[in-house]
C-alpha cells in the first residue's frame, strides 16, 4: 500500500497549479446552483403572506450574510495555522480569503438595507446585527489594512494571524454585547432546535443559494491564492519554469 | 517579580519626567467632551441622555492618542530589543509597561470624567457609575490598545492603522460603559453592566499580555 503524503499539497509549488486545475469547476458549480436557486427563488418559492415580494431578497441577503460570519472564522483558522506552524500557504489562503469575505459582509449590509426600507421603512437601523455586521467589515477592513502596511510579507502575515484570532475571539462578545444594547431584527428564521418557520420550499432555495456562494467563494479564493504565491514565488526556480511553459 | 517593579517604576518615572505628554491627553479628552454641545446645542433636556457615551467615546479616542507612546521610544532607542532577550517571561513585562501606561493615562481619564459629566448634567449616581465605569474600562482600552500597538510598531502610518485596528474591538467597552450609565439614570441599577466590564477585564488582563508578546516577537524579528 503506498503512503499517501497528506502533506503534498502544502507546499505552494505543487498547490498552485492544484488551485489552477480545481477552480473552473467551482465557477461551473457555482453558475449551475445559482441559476437553480435564482429560479426557486423568484418563480417557485410562493409570495411571501406578510411581506409581499420584497422578502426574495432573502435568497441573497441570508447566504451573504452566513459566508460573511464563515469566512471570518475560516480566514483566522487559516492565519492560526500559519501562526502556529509556520506554514506559508496557510497565511497566503488567509490573505486570498479576506476580500471575498469583506465583499459578503458589503453585500449583506447592502441587501439588509434594500430588504428594510420596505420592510422597516428605513435604510438603516442600529439594531445589533446590523451593527455587529458593520463591525464585521472594519474587522476585515483592518485585517486587509494591517498587511497591505507591512512590506515584509512574513511579517504581515503573522501579524495578520495574531489580529485576526485576537478579532476571532472577540467576535461573540461583540455580537453579545451589540445584541444586548438594541435589538429589533427580527429573530433568526432558521433555528436548530425548531422547525423552520418558513416553506420548505423557501428553505431549499436559500440552501441552495448558500451551497452557490461556497462554491462561488472556493473558486475565487483559489484564483486569488494563486495570484498570490505568484507573486510571491516570483523568483522561486518552479515558477518561471511553468512560465516558460506557457510562453 | 523585581523586573515588573523595576520596569513599572521606570515607565512611571518617564512618564513624570515628560508631564506634558499625559496633560496633553486630558486636554484632548475635555477638548472632544468640550465640542459636542457647541455641535449638537445647549439644551439640558438633549445633553443629559448623550452624555455618558460622549465621555465614553472621547476617553476611547484619547486612550488611542497615548497609544503610540506606549513601545515606540523604547522601540527606537532599543530598549525593547533588550527585554525581549531578557530571560523574564515577556507578558509580565508587557503587564508592568500596560500598567504603568494606565496609571499615566487612564486613571486621569477617570478623575476628569465625573467634572465633564457633570457640564452634561449627570448627577449623584449617575456620576459615580461614569467615574467606576471608566476605571473598569481604561485598562481594557489599555491592554487591547497595546496589542495594536505591538502590531504596527514601526510602520509608517501606525497611527492612523491602530485606530482602524483598534476602535472595533473596543466596542463592546463602549456599550457597557455608556450602558451603565444609562441604566442607573432609568433607575435599572448598574450592576449588571458593571459586572459584565469587570468580567470583561479579567478575560482581557489573562488574554492579551501573551498576544502583545507574540506581536512584539513578530515587529521585531
Amino acid at each position: 500500500m503506498a503512503k499517501i503524503n497528506w502533506f503534498k499539497y502544502a507546499a505552494p509549488a505543487t498547490f498552485y497549479p492544484l488551485a489552477g486545475r480545481l477552480y473552473p469547476w467551482f465557477y461551473g458549480l457555482a453558475l449551475v446552483l445559482g441559476v437553480i436557486g435564482l429560479y426557486i427563488g423568484f418563480f417557485v418559492a410562493p409570495t411571501d403572506f406578510q411581506q409581499g415580494e420584497a422578502y426574495r431578497i432573502i435568497f441573497i441577503h441570508v447566504p451573504a450574510a452566513w459566508m460573511s460570519m464563515f469566512l471570518y472564522l475560516v480566514m483566522a483558522g487559516y492565519a492560526g495555522i500559519g501562526l502556529v506552524f509556520n506554514t506559508r500557504l496557510s497565511s497566503m489562503m488567509a490573505r486570498a480569503i479576506a476580500p471575498t469575505g469583506a465583499l459578503f459582509t458589503f453585500l449583506a449590509l447592502w441587501t439588509g438595507s434594500m430588504w428594510g426600507r420596505p420592510m422597516w421603512g428605513t435604510y438603516w437601523v442600529w439594531d445589533a446585527r446590523l451593527t455587529s455586521e458593520l463591525i464585521l467589515l472594519f474587522l476585515y477592513i483592518g485585517f486587509m489594512a494591517l498587511q497591505a502596511a507591512i512590506d515584509d510579507p512574513r511579517r504581515g502575515d503573522r501579524a495578520g494571524g495574531v489580529l485576526a484570532l485576537v478579532g476571532a475571539i472577540n467576535v461573540p462578545i461583540i455580537y453579545f454585547s451589540v445584541k444586548w444594547w438594541n435589538t429589533l431584527h427580527q429573530g433568526s428564521s432558521i433555528n436548530l432546535t425548531k422547525a423552520p418557520s418558513m416553506a420548505a420550499i423557501m428553505l431549499w432555495g436559500m440552501l441552495v443559494m448558500a451551497l452557490c456562494f461556497w462554491m462561488y467563494s472556493i473558486a475565487v479564493i483559489l484564483s486569488r491564492v494563486q495570484c498570490v504565491i505568484a507573486e510571491r514565488e516570483k523568483r522561486a526556480a518552479w515558477l518561471q519554469e511553468l512560465a516558460s511553459e506557457v510562453s | 517579580m523585581s523586573m515588573f517593579q523595576a520596569l513599572l517604576r521606570r515607565d512611571l518615572l518617564l512618564v513624570y519626567r515628560r508631564r506634558a505628554d499625559a496633560i496633553t491627553v486630558l486636554v484632548f479628552f475635555s477638548i472632544v467632551v468640550s465640542l459636542f454641545p457647541l455641535g449638537v446645542g445647549a439644551d439640558p433636556t438633549l445633553l443629559r441622555p448623550i452624555g455618558a457615551g460622549v465621555v465614553w467615546v472621547a476617553a476611547l479616542l484619547s486612550s488611542l492618542l497615548s497609544l503610540q507612546r506606549l513601545f515606540a521610544a523604547d522601540h527606537a532607542d532599543g530598549t525593547l530589543e533588550q527585554i525581549l532577550l531578557s530571560p523574564q517571561p515577556l507578558p509580565l513585562a508587557v503587564l508592568a509597561k500596560v500598567l504603568a501606561h494606565w496609571i499615566a493615562t487612564g486613571i486621569p481619564l477617570a478623575l476628569v470624567a465625573p467634572l465633564l459629566g457633570m457640564q452634561f448634567g449627570l448627577t449623584g449616581d449617575a456620576l459615580l457609575v461614569l467615574t467606576g465605569g471608566v476605571l473598569l474600562g481604561t485598562p481594557i482600552l489599555s491592554l487591547v490598545g497595546a496589542v495594536g500597538a505591538a502590531l504596527t510598531l514601526g510602520l509608517r502610518g501606525g497611527n492612523l492603522l491602530v485606530a482602524l485596528l483598534i476602535l472595533p474591538l473596543n466596542i463592546p467597552v463602549l456599550i457597557l460603559g455608556a450602558g451603565a450609565v444609562d441604566a442607573t439614570q432609568s433607575g435599572l441599577g448598574a450592576e449588571a453592566h458593571l459586572s459584565l466590564l469587570a468580567a470583561l477585564l479579567i478575560a482581557t488582563l489573562l488574554g492579551t499580555p501573551f498576544a502583545v508578546a507574540a506581536a512584539l516577537r513578530i515587529s521585531l524579528d
